[in-house]
C-alpha cells in the first residue's frame, strides 16, 4: 500500500479544480454541483466552497445515489452491492449546467449511471465531469473535464480515496491484491 | 457538516448488505440488522416517490408474478406499483381467473408459474405455510404477502417504517394492539418484529380471542382497553376479521365496539403524542370510531405510503442476489 496524494494535495487538487471551473465558465449563476454518493459528496462540497471562495457565487449542490442504476446488480463486480441510500437534488435541473463529482474514475459504468439517474430529473443544458483520480481502464467512451490527479495503476490494484467528512483523515492510497 | 454514515444505522448496528435467505416467508427470518437494512433502504426508497418520474431501472428485465388467492386490494396495489417504480414485469394472477377454480392444486399452479421462470413471487393464501409451499416448490423467490393466521410481514415491516418514522426509533417504546388478536397475522408479523427492535409489546383484546400461548410470545395481556392503552407511544388496532371466525367471538358488534372500540376519551390515557396504526381495511365503528381514525394522531394513511416504500426495498434487496 501506498499513498498517493496526502491530505495538502487533495485540497490543493480541490483548490486548482475549483479555479479551473472558474476559468472555463463565464458565469456561475446557472451552474449546480451533484456528488455521486459516497465520497463526490463531501468533494463537491468543498467545491462548492472553493467557487464561493473564488467567485462570491454560492452554488447549489445536490446529492445522488446511483445504486438502483447500475448494470451491475446480480452480478456482484465489484464486491458487494452498496446499501442503497437517498438521492438529495432540492433544484430543477432543468437548463442547468451540471457539474458531476466522485472520487475516482475507474470503468466509467458508474458515471454511465449518473448519467442515467440524472436524466430521469429533467433536462440539463449540459453535464460536466469532476474526478479527484483517474486511474484509468475504462470500459466506456467517458471522460473527465477535471480531474485532480491521473494515478496510472493496474487492474490489481485498488485506489482508495479517504476523506475527513467520512473516514476522518484525507488521503489517496493505492493497495494491490496482495495487501491485505 | 455531518458525517456520512453509511456503515451505521441509526440506532448504531453495523448493516448488512443484502439478506441471507431466499424468500422473505416470516419475521423470524430477519435479524434486527436485517429489519433496520430493509427499513433504510425503504428510507431511500420513499426519495423515488417523490419524484415526477417516478420510476427506476433497478428490476428492469425481471418477472415478478403476483399470486393472489384471496381478496386484497391494498397489499396487491401496493405491491403492484412497487413494482413498477422498479421497472419489474409484472404479472397478476387474482383468485378468480384462477385455475384453481378449475382443481388445480397450488403446487400445480406454482409447478407451471415456475415453467415460465418468474424471478419473483408474491403469495397471498388462504392457508397458513402457502408460501414455504411455494418456496419449496420453485427457484424463484417467494415473498408472503399473507398466509391464512400465520404471517404478513411487510405490513410490519410498514408498521416499524411508520413508527421509526415519527418516534425516531423503536427501542423502548410502549406498543399497544388491540383487537382480534387471534385472528390476525398482522400481529402475529408484528409482535416478532417489535419485539427484536426493542419495543415494549402489550396486546389487548375479548378473551376468546387471545392466543392460548400469549405468556410464550413474551408480551403482557389484558382484556382492560384502558390499560391497555395507558402511557402508549404506539396503539395498533386490529381489525375484526368476519370472514375469518368460525363461532361466536362476542355477542354484537356494537358491544365490541362498547369494550374495545377505540374512542377520543379512550385515547387520552396513552401519551399526548401517541401515534394511531391500522393495517386496513379498517371497520369504523367496531375497532375504531371515525374521530379517531380521521383524528390528528392517526397515521392510517402514512402506513399505506410506506407500504409500498418498504415493498420496493424488499423486492430490491431479495432481487440482488442471484439465485442459487
Amino acid at each position: 500500500m501506498h499513498v498517493v496524494m496526502a491530505a495538502d494535495q487533495v485540497a490543493r487538487s480541490i483548490t486548482r479544480i475549483a479555479h479551473e471551473v472558474v476559468e472555463r465558465h463565464r458565469t456561475l449563476d446557472n451552474l449546480a454541483l451533484i456528488g455521486i454518493r459516497t465520497r463526490g459528496v463531501p468533494i463537491a462540497r468543498r467545491l462548492a466552497a472553493g467557487l464561493h471562495d473564488i467567485a462570491g457565487t454560492t452554488v447549489p449542490t445536490g446529492v445522488l445515489d446511483i445504486t438502483l442504476y447500475r448494470d451491475d446488480l446480480m452480478r456482484h463486480a465489484v464486491g458487494p452491492q452498496p446499501v442503497l441510500r437517498k438521492t438529495d437534488i432540492d433544484f430543477s435541473i432543468d437548463e442547468r449546467r451540471i457539474l458531476l463529482v466522485d472520487d475516482v474514475l475507474y470503468t466509467g459504468r458508474t458515471i454511465r449511471a449518473a448519467l442515467d439517474a440524472l436524466i430521469d430529473f429533467g433536462r440539463p443544458g449540459a453535464i460536466e465531469l469532476a474526478v479527484l483520480v483517474d486511474r484509468g481502464h475504462r470500459e466506456l467512451p467517458i471522460k473527465a473535464d477535471y480531474v485532480g490527479k491521473n494515478v496510472p495503476t493496474s487492474l490489481s490494484e485498488s485506489v482508495q480515496v479517504r476523506l475527513v467528512e467520512v473516514e476522518g483523515l484525507d488521503e489517496v492510497v493505492i493497495k494491490d491484491a496482495s495487501d491485505s | 457538516m455531518p458525517p456520512i454514515a453509511d456503515a451505521l444505522t441509526p440506532d448504531g448496528l453495523a448493516a448488512p448488505v443484502g439478506l441471507r435467505a431466499k424468500d422473505l416467508l416470516s419475521i423470524g427470518d430477519l435479524s434486527a440488522e436485517e429489519m433496520y437494512l430493509i427499513l433504510d433502504t425503504a428510507e431511500a426508497m420513499k426519495e423515488v416517490g417523490t419524484r415526477s418520474i417516478k420510476k427506476v431501472p433497478a428490476l428492469r428485465g425481471r418477472t415478478v408474478v403476483n399470486l393472489f388467492f384471496e381478496a386484497s386490494t391494498r397489499t396487491r396495489t401496493s405491491f403492484e406499483v412497487a413494482q413498477k417504480r422498479l421497472s419489474a414485469d409484472t404479472i397478476n394472477i387474482a383468485a378468480s381467473g384462477l385455475s384453481v377454480v378449475k382443481g388445480e392444486s397450488l403446487a400445480d399452479t406454482v409447478r407451471n408459474l415456475e415453467a415460465m421462470a418468474p424471478d419473483i413471487i408474491v403469495v397471498r393464501h388462504q392457508s397458513a405455510g402457502a408460501g414455504h409451499l411455494v418456496a419449496r416448490l420453485c427457484r424463484a423467490r417467494v415473498i408472503n404477502a399473507g398466509d391464512g393466521m400465520h404471517e404478513h410481514p411487510t405490513q410490519a415491516l410498514l408498521d416499524a417504517l411508520t413508527i421509526r418514522e415519527r418516534k425516531g426509533t423503536i427501542k423502548g417504546l410502549k406498543v399497544s394492539i388491540i383487537g382480534d388478536l387471534l385472528h390476525s397475522r398482522v400481529f402475529r408479523s408484528n409482535v416478532q418484529l417489535l419485539q427484536v427492535l426493542g419495543a415494549d409489546v402489550s396486546v389487548c383484546g375479548p378473551a376468546t380471542m387471545m392466543l392460548p400461548d400469549m405468556a410464550r410470545l413474551g408480551v403482557r395481556a389484558t382484556t382492560s382497553i384502558d390499560e391497555a392503552v395507558e402511557g402508549a407511544d404506539v396503539v395498533m388496532l386490529l381489525r375484526i376479521q368476519l370472514e375469518r371466525m368460525s363461532g361466536y367471538f362476542f355477542p354484537s358488534l356494537r358491544e365490541y365496539f362498547q369494550l374495545f372500540g377505540m374512542t377520543p376519551e379512550r385515547l387520552r390515557r396513552a401519551k399526548p403524542d401517541a401515534i394511531i396504526m391500522h393495517p386496513g381495511p379498517m371497520n369504523r365503528g367496531v375497532e375504531i370510531a371515525s374521530a379517531v381514525a380521521d383524528g390528528p394522531y392517526s397515521v392510517i394513511l402514512e402506513q399505506v405510503a410506506n407500504g409500498v416504500a418498504v415493498r420496493m426495498a424488499v423486492l430490491y434487496l431479495l432481487a440482488d442476489e442471484p439465485q442459487g
